[in-house]
């Protein structure tokens, strides 16, 4: 079944997939720093070359009860449940942005403690359910 | 029942049956999207823009599997020289083209009210924009190359190619962080969509399989056609 010809055609696929396997990875490695959207709280903490004042994106749920409203801006604290990063933003939120839901933030680091955002959009967890049901687990959660 | 696919079968089939085929494909649609956009449910976060998520996932799903299947088929068509296959390929590819499009615009609706932006550049995204761009390449291939067996090398080279990037997309939201969120249905673990949308959901996906099945096989005619006319050109010569 399997001739010299397609041992041959075999052969040269194997080696091109090989090929762009490892240009691939080399190429998503090297960039890893810009391939993941945000970085968590416990991910900036433990950073050595943490830069300040370089964009960049943090993520997490946004801490219970920490939300503050002032005239023209917001602060809350993103937590990743093991370490917590204070936000401050002025500017629209979108629809979603709730406490105990996911936030990304993009702007700058102040210091390993404090982030001043430019720009901040919410995260959809993967859970779908109705109202009735989100109720109805509220309840047993309490 | 393999036989069943060769060209010269296809051929056979009457004009007749696709009619039957469409009508048959409009009616699960139908029902699939009077299920989907009206009598589900809200969703207790986003309310009514849950519902591009019927649309969006199976479109995804049918993107990425549709360039599976291409790749799977040019990788054996490329070793064995198995003729037909190169023309399946051909007739499923713009099927996964328009879904991979629709997945896109689709996501790009529902991200702005959800998260806050049209588009997103990580990893998720991204990598569906590669697909798109690699069925772009497929699909050009075959169009503007004119000699069949160039077009069918070049194209397969295309399509293994791009199905590496067919395990990035699906993975994306587990290797790193992103935007887009994580896999509500999954092969280890229950689903996290509750039952009420789960079921519209495979509805639609349903409706749009039997959608990709009749274009498919509309395409995979006219291949056959075309496919005789070229061993008529060479006899001729």
């Amino acid at each position: 079944m399997l001739g010299k010809k397609a041992r041959s055609r075999i052969i040269f696929l194997i080696f091109l997939l090989t090929a762009t396997i490892l240009v691939l990875f080399i190429v998503l490695k090297s960039l890893e720093e810009n391939v993941v959207y945000f970085f968590s709280p416990t991910e900036i903490y433990n950073k050595q070359d943490v830069s300040l004042n370089k964009k960049m994106r943090l993520g997490g749920l946004v801490k219970k009860d920490s939300i503050k409203y002032s005239e023209t801006s917001i602060t809350f604290i993103v937590t990743d449940l093991k370490n917590e990063i204070i936000v401050f933003y002025k500017g629209a939120l979108p629809n979603l942005f709730a406490e105990e839901k996911g936030v990304v933030a993009e702007g700058k680091l102040k210091d390993k403690k404090y982030f001043i955002a430019d720009k901040i959009l919410a995260k959809h967890d993967e859970n779908y359910m109705p109202p009735e049901v989100e109720k109805i687990l509220e309840k047993t959660k309490n | 029942m393999i036989k069943d696919f060769f060209p010269s079968k296809i051929l056979s089939i009457d004009n007749r049956v696709f009619g039957i085929l469409i009508i048959l494909l409009l009616t699960i649609i139908i029902v699939a999207l009077i299920f989907a956009l009206f009598i589900s449910p809200l969703d207790y976060i986003q309310g009514d823009s849950v519902r591009i998520m019927y649309v969006h996932v199976p479109a995804s799903i049918l993107a990425l599997s549709c360039f599976g299947f291409i790749g799977l088929a040019s990788i054996c068509a490329l070793i064995f020289k198995i003729k037909i296959l190169p023309l399946l390929a051909k007739s499923i590819a713009p099927a996964g083209f328009v879904f991979a499009l629709i997945s896109i615009i689709t996501g790009s609706l529902w991200g702005k009210p959800t998260w806050g932006t049209w588009w997103a550049w990580d990893a998720r995204l991204t990598s569906m924009l590669v697909l798109l761009f690699f069925y772009i390449a497929y699909l050009s291939t075959w169009r503007f190359i004119n000699d069949f067996q160039r077009a069918n090398k070049i194209s397969s080279i295309i399509a293994i190619v791009g199905s590496l990037n067919l395990p990035i997309i699906k993975y994306s939201v587990d290797w790193w962080s992103t935007l887009h969120q994580t896999s509500s249905i999954t092969l280890t673990s229950a689903p996290t969509i509750h039952h009420t949308m789960l079921v519209p959901l495979f509805i639609m996906f349903f409706g749009m399989l039997v959608f990709s099945a009749v274009i498919f096989l509309m395409r995979y005619k006219t291949e056959a056609i075309k496919l005789k006319l070229r061993k008529k050109k060479l006899t001729n010569k």
